[in-house]
């Protein structure tokens, strides 16, 4: 491999386009005759749909349909019960879209769905998470397949014996995944074919889904996505839009272009889950930990489960012999909840990682200090190895790269002015997964060589990263390589999310390369017109991995300054310091860290989804109101990593990172918030409100 | 949104007669909240009439000292006035923390005055609100209530005005120049907007049609040290949990004169008078600063969610005051 | 202010206007429902797709655009009223060979993830320098009647109207910075 592009920065190959305004994404095909679609949320919480009545809708001008339960094609109730969509009249929660308008233009669209008229039988609801709420119970699995609860040692016995005893209860609220492009799709039929151009995170999926769906065959549905304007794991499986598109464009014949509008991402498409985490931790006064528990619980609906892995986060990031993690799930009327980015590891490690903070505050000793002390040496969860681990290594060079060494640690010591300063630190880790995935590598008779994949680059970078692993795979330089991603008729691919898209789809398309490199070593003469392609999928080797620990891992510092008087919170300064494998491509690998570091700013300070129990929805559902990190928030921040060989992951040795980047961040703020005035604020947000009891605040 | 018709008259009593004649019409200046709402629902004109391209722009020096600020002057073109920069910072300050550069090229003057609360459930069609439909209820009174109103709020209504601009004119005692069918007339600023009452739909003294065509900001030398300063969520681009607009006369220490206001605690810009009142003529101190806030917010009551606005209004309060006060010397 | 009644009694002749305004260059003219907002007419009718909709209600930026040399949000403004008005789309922005040095800066300093909110972005980052260069102040501006400099304070706090979901932002402010260093 002398081509050496991996490694190398380089921007992103579509940029010129997304600079200039041609990317398409979704709902930006020129078409024929297209039609807009607009949604009808549902505003009972509880019950079911007695009556509709599409007349007025009909009778604005421009409507050409009013899709309902009582008239939309019918769909196949195998699927996922979530994409069951106006199929019967049940109603599961506040803002579920019942109805669907069709018209010539958005703006008949959007009067026509406001004139639908709905009648609902209502019953009682619920839709607070409570720590006592009555219908907790024992889901049979957490996401995606790890036991509920685990146990080893004697934890309760640990405990009380233990000489120093944190026992504290954090909780999240609900968040919302907000990516810019809204949950959109553009949806026709010919033929009996569906093509649709989506926003996705992965199109072989939605491809599977909607063929099932229909009841028509996979190779009768073609997924395009080219250009996708973020999904954070809100676009990680089909959806309501790519559903409700697909059944309008077959109902009124004609091209359907449909996209959510903001508020309706507050519900239909899934948000993280609010959590309410005990974290019981027990040392000796050396901080060395004995006894370590943590108790999640969360929620779903009543349409299906959703067990997000909140404490698994706890099972394998620091040592204590005794240990337990459990998990319980209330059944609310609420929209189901769904990943959105490090679903379980990032509110889990919220909590855990402020626990830590305030074991090192009881025990007097410096927080990384304890981190190091409590190392394990293998996974303390399962016992296996790990693959490699280096979150002393990013804890270290962090503490250097951040001035870690000069501070104080007494809270509330450092003032500047109006501003209370105090600093922070918190570990992170994500699991280094892939999923199975087919590609193929050609090589063409102008020395030109293509290869395929059905990955999708949501922002990532991923188009970028895989043309520079094909170029080394088959030795070459880049500008010989064409990479064709996001488009369902290419080799089929899993999705971009859980940090796995780059470790899954490189591995695939360099097993392609390597088996074209040698066909091409054992070809002689010119090349036929067409190229010679070969074809390699991973299933089997995948499977065949040995259990291992995998893990990325990660150390975020963090300086905050806290207006004394008023409790305002500014960031002042962030450093993540990563593990994370291989680079390939620093440049947009730094832009994705950041990324999920500035995601935890707004976890940290800004984001909270306010839930009126009365009418069980989100009151909060804008942009105005629902407030995410803006441009003002980020002073400055800084991503790097540590060099990191890892051969026991991939053909590549990437470790993802789309996650790992807000995985603990949020405790690295509180954390630092605490440091600077004294108040340990376990409910996020850290509103200004809630930093009342620091120094000055009268 | 329902369709409308659309007319750009070309001066101002045609378009005071296209309001009167019609119930339904509203006029539209720089969309930036009426859109927003027509798009809601909240909103439901069958007539704009678009006051943009009247003759209303421009900002004047005034003979006697002072400006008189055309109605569709925008918001980032008052602010970056060389006059409002030098003579008016509180002015200039409270327009620079509003909204987004975007917004405030857009939004204008007499427009921003008259945008409505941002409650959670006026904006949302589905929910009970007594200003968008008299009689349905306030969801908010007993709902999600943190950014609501502290002062002066009634069992109907408990929402705060969001404008920043009106913070700093309520400090200003600026005049309201109205055309309406019968004439044109001044109303003083302080009395532009109302207490919501059994009547929060009814948020001016305007009468319907009333066309709002300029804001008078009279000479106010001491106004030259002035402030605003603006507590939110977000760093920038967030309307105000609380705000403070502030002007501060010392004749060496003692209080010559003082305009206070506070902004996201009521239902209309706060003039607070009787902290005025408290530090007028006396030496200030930044201890006295923080009585007249008390003697303000004596009347505050707090809703379930917003406790924290007291004593967060009596600490800016302070802090203005006394930045005003240090600056001076 | 209020009026809860269904849609209906407009007559069909007055529901939509004929209006004409230039878009990077080219003039438009058209007939729009009255009701079509700048964003929409600019993505449905004249297959400019660049500016973008995040939000349709002036949140997030998305759909900024210049008029008459001035950043707004095209999301709230109803076509109908722009007879006559100039108007730049990040269409407009670059030059007929080559991007522009705003444009460049982005891409080299990665001012992006999923590119979505760019479009808006590089809008608003073409009325920040402008209105820097006009010297208007800002809410982080120390002295009102002092000189502006293109500081990053200055920067964000600018180019707070314009979300990014992916995180761009300190590259965001990089490429501005660097822009802005040579004019």
């Amino acid at each position: 491999m002398s081509a050496g592009a991996v490694g190398r920065a380089h921007p992103r190959l579509e940029g010129p386009e997304k600079v200039t305004g041609t990317a398409r994404y979704a709902v930006e095909y020129p078409l024929e005759d297209v039609t807009y679609g607009w949604a009808v949320p549902a505003a009972a919480v509880r019950g079911r749909i007695t009556r509709i009545d599409p007349d007025p809708a009909l009778a604005v001008p421009g409507v050409l349909a009013v899709l309902h339960h009582g008239n939309a094609p019918r769909l196949s109730p195998d699927v996922e019960p979530e994409l069951y969509l106006l199929q019967d009249p049940a109603v599961h929660y506040r803002g579920q879209l019942v109805a669907l308008v069709v018209a010539e233009s958005i703006e008949a669209a959007r009067e026509g769905a406001r004139q639908v008229r709905i009648d609902y039988d209502t019953e009682p609801h619920s839709t607070v998470l409570t720590a006592d709420h009555p219908g907790l119970y024992r889901p049979e699995k957490v996401n995606p397949s790890y036991p509920t609860d685990t146990s080893e040692g004697d934890f309760d016995a640990a405990f009380d014996a233990a000489e120093v005893r944190v026992d504290a209860t954090y909780r999240t609220p609900a968040y919302h995944n907000n990516p810019m492009e809204p949950h959109a799709t553009t949806a026709q039929w010919r033929d009996g074919r569906l093509l649709v151009h989506d926003s996705n995170q992965g199109s072989t999926a939605v491809q599977a889904a909607l063929a099932e769906l229909f009841g028509i065959p996979r190779d009768s549905v073609r997924v395009i996505s080219e250009h996708v304007g973020g999904g954070f794991g809100s676009k990680g499986y089909p959806k309501a839009a790519v559903v409700l598109a697909s059944l309008a464009a077959r109902q009124v014949d004609r091209p359907v272009r449909l996209a959510l509008t903001r508020q309706q991402l507050f519900g239909p498409i899934g948000y993280r889950t609010p959590t309410i985490q005990r974290v019981r931790l027990g040392s000796d006064a050396d901080g060395r930990i004995a006894a370590i528990c943590h108790d999640a619980i969360s929620q779903t609906s009543t349409i299906t489960e959703f067990a997000e892995q909140t404490a698994v986060y706890t099972r394998s990031m620091y040592a204590a012999p005794h240990r337990r993690t459990t998990h319980r799930l209330v059944r609310l009327d609420v929209p189901t909840p769904f990943w959105m980015r490090a679903p379980g590891e990032c509110p889990g490690a919220y909590a855990l990682e402020s626990a830590m903070d305030e074991l090192a505050s009881a025990c007097g000793i410096d927080p990384i200090e304890l981190r190091v002390r409590n190392e394990p040496t293998v996974d303390p969860d399962q016992g296996h190895p790990f693959s490699s681990r280096n979150l002393v290594a990013c804890l270290i060079r962090g503490a250097r790269r951040f001035g870690w060494g000069d501070r104080d640690p007494r809270p509330g010591a450092r003032r500047e002015g109006r501003w209370l300063v105090g600093t922070g630190v918190a570990g992170a880790s994500y699991p280094a997964r892939a999923r199975a995935s087919a590609a193929t590598a050609t090589a063409l008779p102008d020395g030109g060589y293509l290869v395929r994949i059905n990955a999708t680059d949501i922002g990532t970078g991923a188009r970028t990263a895989l043309w520079q692993i094909a170029a080394d795979a088959l030795d070459v330089p880049p500008e010989r390589v064409t990479i064709r991603i996001g488009d369902s008729d290419l080799p089929p691919a899993g999705v971009a999310g859980g940090s796995m898209g780059t470790a899954s789809w490189s591995w695939a398309l360099t097993r392609a390369c390597q088996e074209l490199r040698d066909r091409l070593g054992h070809h002689s003469g010119s090349l036929p017109p067409e190229g010679l392609t070969v074809a390699a999928s991973t299933a089997d080797e995948i499977r065949a991995q040995k259990p291992m620990a995998r893990y990325a891992y990660g150390a975020h510092f963090v300086e905050v300054r806290v207006d004394a008087e008023t409790g305002e919170v500014r960031v002042s300064r962030m450093l993540g310091v990563f593990a994370v494998g291989r680079v390939v491509n620093p440049t947009t690998a730094r832009s994705q860290l950041i990324g999920g570091m500035t995601m935890g700013i707004s976890m940290a300070l800004h984001e909270e989804g306010l839930l009126d129990e009365r009418y069980g929805d989100w009151v909060n559902h804008d942009f105005a109101t629902y407030h995410i990190a803006g441009c003002a928030d980020v002073e400055q921040i800084e991503a790097e990593w540590v060099a990191e060989e890892d051969s026991d992951l991939n053909p590549t040795g990437v470790k993802g990172l789309g996650e790992i980047g807000i995985v603990g961040s949020a405790a690295a703020i509180a954390n630092a918030v605490r440091h600077a005035t004294g108040v340990r604020v376990r409910d996020l947000p850290i509103r200004l409100e809630k930093l009342a009891g620091s120094s000055s605040f009268t | 949104m329902r369709e409308f018709r659309y007319r750009r008259p070309t001066d101002v009593d045609e378009a005071v007669a296209l309001l009167d004649a019609d119930p339904d019409a509203a006029y539209l200046a720089g969309g930036t909240n009426l859109v927003d709402l027509m798009k809601l629902g909240v909103q439901r004109p069958d007539l704009l009439v678009d006051v943009n391209r009247l003759p209303l722009g421009g900002v004047e020096p005034l003979p006697e000292g002072g400006l008189r600020v055309g109605a569709t002057v925008r918001n980032s073109e008052l602010a970056a006035h060389p006059v409002v920069r030098r003579d008016y910072p509180v002015l200039a300050r409270a327009l620079l923390a509003a909204a987004s550069g975007q917004v405030r090229n857009m939004a204008t003057t007499a427009g921003n005055l008259l945008q409505r609360t941002r409650c959670f459930y006026f904006q949302d069609t589905g929910k009970a609100c007594n200003k968008r439909d008299p009689g349905s209820g306030c969801a908010a009174r007993h709902g999600q209530n943190r950014e609501l109103a502290i002062l002066d709020w009634s069992e109907e209504c408990v929402a705060t005005h969001p404008s920043d601009l009106a913070v700093a004119l309520a400090a200003l005692d600026a005049v309201v120049e109205v055309a309406e069918p019968e004439g044109t007339r001044d109303v003083p600023f302080v009395e532009l907007h109302r207490s919501p009452g059994e009547h929060p739909e009814r948020e001016t003294t305007l009468r319907r049609g009333a066309l709002i065509t300029a804001v008078r900001i009279p000479p106010l030398p001491a106004a030259r040290r002035s402030a605003y300063l603006k507590v939110r969520d977000r760093a920038s681009f967030a309307f105000a949990v609380g705000s403070v607009a502030a002007v501060l006369d010392l004749d060496g220490d003692v209080v010559r004169d003082v305009r206070l206001a506070y902004g996201a605690v009521a239902h209309r810009p706060w003039r607070a008078y009787r902290a005025e009142a408290e530090l007028r003529g006396r030496p200030f101190t930044p201890e006295l600063a923080g009585q007249a806030a008390d003697a303000e917010l004596a009347a505050a009551r707090p809703l379930r969610h917003n406790g924290f606005k007291v004593p967060l209004i009596r600490a800016v309060t302070v802090r203005a005051l006394t930045e005003l006060a240090e600056s001076r010397r | 202010m209020q009026n809860r009644s269904g849609s209906a009694s407009i007559a069909g002749d007055e529901r939509s206007s004929r209006v004409a305004f230039t878009v990077n260059g080219d003039r438009r003219e058209l007939t729009l429902d009255n009701r079509t907002t700048l964003l929409d007419t600019l993505r449905e009718h004249l297959g400019l797709i660049g500016a973008k909709k995040g939000c349709d209600h002036g949140q997030c930026g998305s759909c900024t655009v210049l008029l008459e040399g001035r950043r707004v949000k095209s999301c709230l403004i109803f076509a109908v009223t722009l007879d006559d008005c100039s108007i730049t789309t990040v269409e407009g922005l670059a030059g007929p060979d080559r991007l522009s040095p705003l444009q460049e800066a982005f891409v080299a300093q990665d001012a992006f993830q999923c590119g979505y909110c760019t479009p808006g972005q590089l809008c608003s980052a073409r009325g920040v320098l402008d209105e820097l260069a006009e010297g208007w102040p800002s809410a982080v501006t120390e002295d009102l009647t002092g000189v502006v400099r293109p500081t990053d304070a200055e920067i964000r706090e600018r180019m707070a109207g314009n979300l990014c979901r992916c995180g761009a932002y300190p590259h965001i402010v990089a490429a501005i910075r660097e822009t802005a260093g040579e004019r």
